[in-house]
């Protein structure tokens, strides 16, 4: 192998372009420096984790993120799954045309989606808040969890279902002991990139947002004077537990890949 | 033995397209009855109607004298045998085959005794944790018939089953379908298309097409007496002649074909001067070097094949028609390129009612006019 080394050389590059920025973070959040921009090394310090619990404004905007992904997340996947679901089952005039409508949110610039968010509620009198962000963020992650689903629909057999049936067990039942389990893995898969599509969304956001601040909004916020180093712990935080929970559903994934179709 | 299955007046209809028309059948309790015809003929549709996959658009089917159409899957006590198997792959050997107990909500130890006892049954013991995907094909079959088979269904409804099995796991499962079915005693509704697995499997064969019953009879009858001519083309290897009766004497017709004349045994319900095709199956036909009497045609010797027990011989008529004859293997034959004279013994031949009479009729009185 003569090129092993020129291999390990181009892999660390694309590694350490890849993984640099995040690392800086990180190791910002443990910097014990105290003046602006938070840049020079003074030395390592937990205080920023100390802080941010003082913090009460970055606080109450993770809580907001936090509230916003869970509700829009579930109300997306149950609403993109029964979308996935009858889509896939059912045929109807003007299939084509709501099927090709729906990459519609999927590629249009999101400024644009937020303008039109923004002149919806301000004409409809929504006031903007929580509602408005749930109400945006819904809107943007139902189509990713019907692609989703869809994906897993693509190689269903009909007929397990009508085997459900034939063998006593009513359509409800059938849902919820067939049709359910089978397509999980799209659906939790929908539910996922819904989460953190809603968890990291800043512009459509920022066209709704009224008082409520979210996390992303926050942080650019705080840009404008150097990312605050309480910032950067709770980034790391999220950093962590994001690794921990992809390793946890990975590992289950892997275990269970031998009985998959 | 009392009627099982009774299907009256029964028409599908998709938009234009009449699937079934105007069937009716009667299945009897303990039968093995199979539907038997090529893709689109609705043998498949009207098993979906059995099960309640699908609505008959017109006419009433009953199960055990009760009329079922308008009962749910879940309420009829049938069960199917699905192509694709129709497993549920998100659960476990055991689980698949007590699903049916389970919607039943029968006592868990009864289900585990039923479910392991069944299992044994269909030879598939020790399989019990494993998942769909890590079984053969010939082995998911089975579960398939075992999940069904475990509700005891009074008629179990089969859709080409064994389709998706190589020919030696085919020919295994037909026998062992067969003996599943007169030990436990249950009626199988069987659809396919392989005319060899009807002929082996069935009690009695209704053949489709185009949605229509051509023929409701046993396996030998269908051979042996086809009553439509696609009934005779589509069982088994024949050779079919189109022509006239033009005498009918002491019970034998003469036939003028286009290639001579020709004699067969005449049922009574064929008058002279009617269009009709002539069915004779290639062990039945014989052929000589010189002209037999009551026989017109002259051929050609094209080929001999020889397949082991019997040496196949294909003879062309001047029309450009070949013919097939099969022969024992070691008789004296008649060289490649001479002469022949085809014949049979006039019993041995089928006649058939030829469909396109009428529009020869027809065109006669229209010429006349």
């Amino acid at each position: 192998m003569k090129n092993k080394g020129f291999r390990v050389i181009f892999c660390s590059i694309v590694y350490i372009f890849l993984f640099l920025p995040i690392s800086v973070i990180v190791v910002n959040s443990f910097n014990a420096t105290t003046t602006k921009p938070y840049m020079s090394w003074k030395g390592f310090t937990l205080d920023w984790y100390v802080k941010l619990w003082d913090n009460s404004s970055l606080l109450e905007a993770f809580s907001n993120t936090m509230i916003i992904a869970i509700v829009s997340t579930v109300l997306a996947t149950v609403i993109g799954t029964l979308g996935a679901i009858g889509m896939y089952r059912y045929k109807f005039k003007g299939k084509g045309l709501i099927d090709g409508l729906l990459y519609i949110p999927v590629v249009i610039p999101e400024i644009v989606l937020g303008i039109s968010l923004l002149t919806i509620f301000a004409n409809v009198n929504i006031p903007r808040g929580m509602l408005t962000l749930i109400l945006a963020h819904v809107t943007f992650c139902i189509p990713f969890v019907i692609f989703n689903v869809r994906a897993r629909l693509s190689g269903y057999d009909n007929s397990i279902e009508e085997a459900s049936l034939d063998l006593g067990a009513n359509r409800v039942r059938t849902f919820f002991e067939v049709t359910l389990p089978i397509l999980a893995p799209g659906i939790f898969g929908g539910a996922l990139l819904a989460f953190t599509l809603s968890i990291d969304d800043v512009i459509i956001s920022y066209f709704v947002y009224g008082q409520t601040k979210t996390y992303p909004l926050k942080v650019m916020e705080s840009v404008k004077s150097g990312v605050s180093p309480d910032v950067n712990a709770l980034s790391t935080i999220i950093l962590i537990a994001t690794i921990l929970f992809v390793v946890l559903t990975q590992g289950s994934l892997f275990k269970k890949k031998d009985r998959r179709i | 033995m009392g009627k099982i299955v009774e299907i009256e007046g029964v028409n599908k209809i998709y938009g234009s397209n009449k699937v079934v028309r105007d069937l009716n059948l009667t299945v009897d309790e303990g039968e093995f009855l199979t539907l038997l015809g090529s893709s689109g003929c609705g043998k498949t549709t009207t098993l979906r109607m059995i099960a309640g996959f699908e609505e008959p658009t017109t006419g009433t089917i009953k199960v055990e004298g009760e009329k079922v159409e308008d009962k749910e899957p879940f309420e009829r006590n049938v069960n199917t045998v699905f192509q694709s198997y129709a497993l549920f792959p998100h659960m476990t050997i055991f689980n698949n085959i007590a699903y049916g107990l389970r919607m039943k909500k029968v006592p868990k130890d009864e289900i585990k005794e039923r479910v392991l006892k069944m299992m044994e049954l269909v030879q598939l013991g020790g399989f019990e944790k494993r998942y769909p995907s890590q079984l053969s094909g010939g082995q998911r079959q089975r579960v398939a018939i075992a999940r069904a088979l475990i509700n005891k269904p009074k008629v179990l409804l089969l859709d080409e089953p064994l389709g998706a099995l190589d020919l030696k796991l085919r020919k295994q499962m037909q026998l062992e379908l067969k003996r599943l079915q007169k030990k436990l005693n249950i009626t199988f509704i069987y659809v396919t298309h392989d005319q060899e697995e009807a002929l082996t499997m069935s009690d009695r064969i209704a053949v489709m097409h185009d949605g229509v019953i051509d023929q409701l009879a046993t396996p030998s009858e269908i051979y042996e007496h086809p009553k439509t001519r696609f009934v005779a083309t589509f069982i088994g290897e024949t050779n079919i002649y189109d022509g006239c009766i033009t005498r009918i004497k002491d019970g034998v017709a003469t036939i003028t074909l286009e290639n001579g004349e020709v004699s067969v045994k005449c049922p009574e319900d064929f008058k002279l001067l009617e269009y009709a095709t002539i069915s004779v199956r290639p062990e039945k036909m014989k052929f000589s070097k010189e002209k037999v009497d009551g026989f017109g045609l002259v051929a050609q010797v094209k080929d001999y094949v020889y397949v082991g027990s019997v040496l196949k011989c294909i003879v062309i008529l001047p029309n450009g028609n070949e013919l097939r004859i099969e022969r024992l293997a070691g008789q004296e034959l008649p060289e490649i390129g001479s002469k022949c004279y085809p014949y049979w013994n006039v019993e041995d031949a089928v006649l058939i009612h030829n469909e396109s009479h009428y529009i020869f009729e027809a065109l006669n009185s229209i010429q006349l006019a």
